[in-house]
């Protein structure tokens, strides 16, 4: 092993943090559309495109000690948040369908599943992302080099 | 970072777990619910209004839901005439509709129409063999339809004023909204007494419906 860690405790749970909420948003994504057969629309998967990266870039990310990782991770989740916030402002009817890219295929604002009465896909993919931005923007602000 | 690579290591594993014994259980408690609904809700597989090939009193019945225009219920189409016919006597096909396509209604129409003429498995064949034709994906021509069907003998005036005089919009409907509560996402999709096919495909339709001949002993 090459030195120490140069990563205080505090930094390395935040970071391992960040890759497991990005792993079970990836893996719940997964569960939705092939176990339940739900088919995603295409916001969904433009989502997705800047969600499954994560996996992978936040995993390196952990395992390694530099601290580069906020330049490659940060493009796609803002990315993402942005068609997770787009995408629900069209679902709970704050922006009409009729200015969406979704006519063919599956419809954008279809509601699949729903629970406890609140969770709805999109909603849990905005929580993932969200949580994900601030966790990283966070990181970034104190551990990051300068 | 040994012990970092473990505890990434291990969380995959676990995540995974999860993942299979998820699926599992969805599986169990959506075949549960299925069971439930064939016995509770037949209707939902077969409603009075659907067509049946078959003799009436087989004790085998299969529901095909199913698309004019989409090119995998076509593809089977022969298999499945295949099975009805290896099987005479025991079973019985019930054709629903789920229209996923663009002109899949208009050829439901045209389909429902020629039963008043008693073409109704004549049609549905003229529909599934120029399917690459009147449903081609960058022309798509439904106006074809007219052209290919006075092959199998058929009135295609009357067809065109059966078809906007009857109330079809009703059955479709009513099969869309049966085909979400038994989970239909895709066409073609079987059930076999009210069972969902283990996967998709011909041989699994095999194997369901010898399922069935031995429970009830044919």
């Amino acid at each position: 092993m090459q030195g120490s860690d140069l990563r205080t405790k505090k930094e390395q749970l935040l970071l391992f943090l960040s890759w497991f909420v990005a792993a079970m948003a990836t893996g719940g994504s997964l569960f939705f559309s092939e176990v339940m057969g739900f088919p995603p629309c295409i916001l969904c998967w433009y989502q997705r495109i800047c969600m499954y990266p994560m996996v992978l870039i936040l995993g390196a990310a952990f395992l390694n000690e530099d601290r580069a990782y906020f330049r490659y991770s940060f493009p796609l989740i803002i990315t993402g948040l942005i068609i997770a916030i787009y995408h629900n402002l069209l679902y709970y009817n704050l922006i009409p369908e009729s200015s969406a890219p979704c006519r063919e295929g599956i419809s954008c604002t279809t509601v699949f599943f729903e629970w406890l009465g609140i969770l709805t896909i999109p909603l849990l993919s905005l929580i993932a992302f969200g949580i994900l931005s601030i966790l990283l923007i966070y990181l970034r602000k104190n551990y990051n080099e300068k | 970072m040994k012990n970092k690579f473990y505890l990434l290591f291990i969380s995959v594993v676990v995540l995974i777990g999860f993942f299979i014994l998820g699926s599992e259980k969805f599986h169990r408690s959506e075949m549960r619910r299925l069971d439930f609904l064939s016995h509770e809700k037949a209707e939902l597989f077969v409603r009075p209004y659907s067509p049946i090939k078959g003799e009436t009193d087989a004790k085998i019945f299969v529901t095909e839901f199913l698309d004019p225009e989409c090119e995998s219920c076509r593809a089977i189409y022969p298999f499945v005439k295949k099975i009805l016919e290896d099987y005479r006597g025991k079973i019985k096909l019930v054709v629903r509709y789920v229209p996923f396509h663009k002109n899949s209604k208009f050829a439901i129409k045209v389909l429902e129409a020629s039963r008043e003429q008693g073409k109704y498995w004549e049609t549905l064949e003229v529909l599934f063999r120029f399917q690459p034709n009147w449903a081609n994906h960058h022309n798509p021509q439904p106006e074809l339809i007219w052209e290919y069907l006075p092959s199998a003998g058929i009135d295609v005036e009357k067809i065109k004023k059966d078809m906007n005089a009857n109330n079809f919009e009703t059955i479709i409907e009513q099969d869309m909204a049966d085909a979400k509560v038994l989970g239909v996402r895709g066409t073609p999709t079987f059930f076999v007494n009210g069972k969902p096919l283990e996967k998709f495909g011909v041989e699994a339709l095999k194997e369901a419906i010898e399922r069935e001949i031995k429970i009830h002993d044919l």
